[in-house]
Parts: C-alpha cells; sequence; structure tokens
C-alpha cells in the first residue's frame, strides 16, 4: 500500500497542476469515505462525487406518486429499503408505513413477485429505481410476470442510465473534470467499453474500479499516469468482475422490456435519453399507466445545493443548511436522504473537520 | 445502490441456487449468468448473480483486501 501510494505522489508531481477526478457511483464514495483513503492522495488530486446514487437522483415527484399510491386500498409498495425515508413533500413510506400503508421491504424484484403472487386481492407495485446494475433484474420481473400471466404485478419505473448523464456533465462548461472514476457494478452489465466515446470526444481518461480502498487508489493512480502520458482510454481496474462486453443476458433482458427516455435528474433537470421507460408490450406492468399515476411539480428547497454537489461544483460543506437544518434524521437535500449521498458521507465522517 | 457481494454456489436448483455469504444461507437467482456450477462465485445483487468470478479473481479479492489496511499508512 505504501509503494502504490508513493506511485501516485510521484505521478501527481510529474503532472504538476490540480485535477479533479469524478466518481459516479455512490457506492465508491462511500468507500472512499468510511476507509479514510481521501487523506492520503496528493494535494493536486480532488476526489469529488458525482450523480452516482440513484436514490439521491430520484425525482421528489417520484417520490411524491409512490407515497400516494401506498395510500389506495388495494395496493401495496414492495420497495428496496433506500427508498423508504426518503421524503416526499409532506409524507415519506416508512411515515405511511407506520400510519397502516402497505409498504413492503424487499431484497429482491423477485420477493415483489412472490408478494404479488401470495396476495391475488392486492396490487403490488414496486418501484423501479436504480441505475444499470438494478435495472435488469426489475426487467426479469416484468418479464416474468408476463410470462406467468400474472395481473396484480406492475413496476412504477425511474430507472437511469449513466452514459448520458456522464455527457451531460462533461458539456456543462462549467464542471471540469480530469478523470472519471467509472461504476463498478454498472459496468458488469455494460461492459468496460460504454465509457470509450468519453475518451474518444473529449479526450477524459476513464478507469473502471473495484470497491477497495486498495481498487480506488489504484485507480487514481491510472488516471494520473494516463495523464502524465497524455492519453485518454478507459482502462478496467475491476477485471475480476467486469469485462470489456458485460452481461450481455442481462443486456438483452434490459433492451427487451425497456427503452430509453427522456428522464429527470433530481438537482440536475431534464437529461435526454437518460431513463428507462417500459416498453408497450409491456404496457400493463407500467404502474403509472395502469393505475392512472400522475407526476406533480415537487417543492425543492431553494437554499439546497444538491444540484451544485452532484455535479461536483460545490462540496456540502458549501451549503447553508448543512448539518442544521439537513441532516439524515432531516434530510432536506436528496444527497442527505441515501447513505450514498455525498451529503451523508460528509456528514458521518468530514463534519467535525469544518 | 449498486452494493454487489461475492458468494459461493453451495446448492444449485432449476434457475435457482442457495449462496453463502459469510455462512450465511439465501437463495438468488442465476437466469443472467451462463452454466452456473456448484462452487462457483458469483456477485450478487438483488437477489441475482450477475458475473461469475474464477478462482483467480477470489484470490485477488483476498490479496487487495490484506493490502487494504490503510492503518499502517494512517497510524
Amino acid at each position: 500500500m505504501k509503494a502504490l501510494i508513493a506511485n501516485i505522489e510521484e505521478t501527481a508531481r510529474r503532472v504538476d497542476r490540480d485535477l479533479k477526478f469524478m466518481e459516479v457511483c455512490g457506492t465508491h464514495t462511500m468507500a472512499a469515505f468510511r476507509s479514510g483513503l481521501r487523506q492520503l492522495l496528493p494535494d493536486n488530486v480532488r476526489l469529488v462525487s458525482g450523480p452516482g446514487c440513484p436514490v439521491c437522483v430520484t425525482d421528489p415527484a417520484y417520490m411524491d406518486a409512490a407515497i400516494e399510491l401506498c395510500r389506495r386500498p388495494g395496493v401495496t409498495v414492495a420497495t428496496f429499503g433506500d427508498l423508504v425515508r426518503v421524503p416526499g413533500a409532506e409524507s415519506s413510506l416508512e411515515r405511511e408505513r407506520a400510519s397502516g400503508a402497505n409498504v413492503r421491504i424487499v431484497y429482491s424484484p423477485s420477493d415483489a413477485l412472490v408478494i404479488a403472487r401470495e396476495n391475488p386481492s392486492q396490487h403490488v407495485v414496486f418501484l423501479g429505481v436504480g441505475f444499470e446494475t438494478t435495472a435488469p433484474t426489475v426487467a426479469w420481473a416484468i418479464f416474468r410476470a408476463a410470462q406467468d400471466g400474472l395481473r396484480n404485478f406492475s413496476v412504477l419505473c425511474a430507472h437511469k442510465t449513466m452514459p448520458r448523464a456522464m455527457d451531460a456533465l462533461v458539456r456543462d462548461q462549467a464542471v471540469r473534470i480530469d478523470g472519471f472514476i467509472c461504476p463498478g457494478h454498472v459496468s458488469v452489465i455494460t461492459g468496460a467499453q460504454m465509457y470509450r466515446f468519453i475518451c474518444q470526444q473529449y479526450r477524459i481518461p476513464c478507469v473502471v474500479s473495484g470497491f477497495e480502498a486498495w481498487d480506488i487508489l489504484k485507480s487514481v493512480g491510472m488516471l494520473l499516469r494516463q495523464i502524465a502520458e497524455g492519453r485518454a482510454e478507459v482502462e478496467n481496474e475491476y477485471s475480476r468482475s467486469v469485462s470489456e462486453y458485460g452481461n450481455r443476458a442481462a443486456q438483452q433482458l434490459m433492451h427487451e422490456v425497456f427503452e430509453p427516455r427522456d428522464d429527470a435528474w433530481r438537482g440536475i433537470g431534464i437529461i435526454p435519453g437518460s431513463g428507462l421507460g417500459i416498453r408497450e408490450k409491456y404496457a400493463r406492468f407500467d404502474a403509472a399507466k395502469v393505475l392512472g399515476v400522475t407526476f406533480h411539480e415537487a417543492h425543492v428547497n431553494p437554499l439546497c445545493r444538491c444540484g451544485s454537489v452532484l455535479r461536483g461544483l460545490s462540496t456540502p460543506l458549501d451549503c447553508r443548511l448543512f448539518g442544521r437544518p439537513c441532516s439524515p434524521t432531516h434530510p432536506v437535500g436528496p444527497c442527505m436522504v441515501s447513505s450514498e449521498g455525498v451529503c451523508a458521507a460528509y456528514y458521518k465522517y468530514e463534519r467535525m473537520a469544518a | 445502490m449498486c452494493l454487489a457481494v461475492p458468494a459461493r454456489i453451495v446448492e444449485l436448483h432449476d434457475s435457482t441456487a442457495t449462496i453463502s455469504v459469510d455462512g450465511i444461507l439465501r437463495d438468488v437467482d442465476v437466469s443472467l449468468i451462463e452454466e452456473p456450477r456448484l462452487g462457483d462465485y458469483v456477485l450478487i445483487h438483488a437477489g441475482f448473480a450477475i458475473h461469475r468470478w474464477e478462482q483467480s479473481d477470489v484470490d485477488e479479492l483476498q490479496a487487495i483486501r490484506a493490502a487494504s489496511d490503510l492503518r499502517e499508512i494512517t497510524t
């Protein structure tokens, strides 16, 4: 480890300018904070977090729609645990559940199918949130429900994909990124080749990274070396899990069930082609259609700087709401809501330093 | 949310398998990976195996975890 850090320091000295590397995965953000590796980086290398936490970038209108659904008689909302505490305009799924609404936390979309089969009088809505890592598992649930002729199951779909969001970030003139630490488990599905356009069009180096402290530090070192040598390529540090072209079966299933659509990212806005909608062929499993869900524009606190934080332009410490009133128990903005949000990470690991 | 953990297949059924993570058993779907085998290490996300590891990958993780102890640096 000491040799790795010495090597990073030596390469950073050779580059001799300030560099901003962005990790685009909430799990990387947490691993970087938890391990303390941020303190080990050279002075001219800064690690910033991008919009890599799916819970954080979910539009507040979506949470309000989910909350409205769980209040309906005969509806059960099944969700990953990450979403239950996310505040909507006036409530959360956790609060609704405490008041008697049918909200079930599941570990897998397949568990939601089991709930639907066991409760034929209930309509089970699964909250489809997540990036390419998760989307195939939800596609599987929809595909399976169609095969089995299940009539009381649907998905409220808000899946998002990485490439268009990363493209929007690098096109944003205010956001200057010198290298991407690319999301490891998204890449298991998509393959490392997905990021090639960033290197080719924008000359920004990319390294797909694993999740141990060693992996992330090594990825920083690989980005530095590319910059020192004037290269901009996709390199794969996480080859134990990520191949060049990814998991074809998962990609085919996603393509079968979902199609690209424009989508709203909390704190960023609409990014063309960055979301996944359910194809017409599977429309009977689209909760927005079968249950007539309407999305209303949600109130956002104008002082909240999550939009700027999610683009790597500010740190949570720049926000007037950080710490008070915005904290993990009373989150105001999306980055404080999820345990993988950058504000939550700062609150847990760097608040004392502020 | 994109957390995924490596686990060993200890029982194979039709399109599902029982996996062991640090001794805790759980059934997962294995239909997204090709030809799962008993004893394979697979990466699990949201109840699905999404990738198969080779033994060399398992060894690599063990070596990395041993090397990732930052206490030798920070203390």
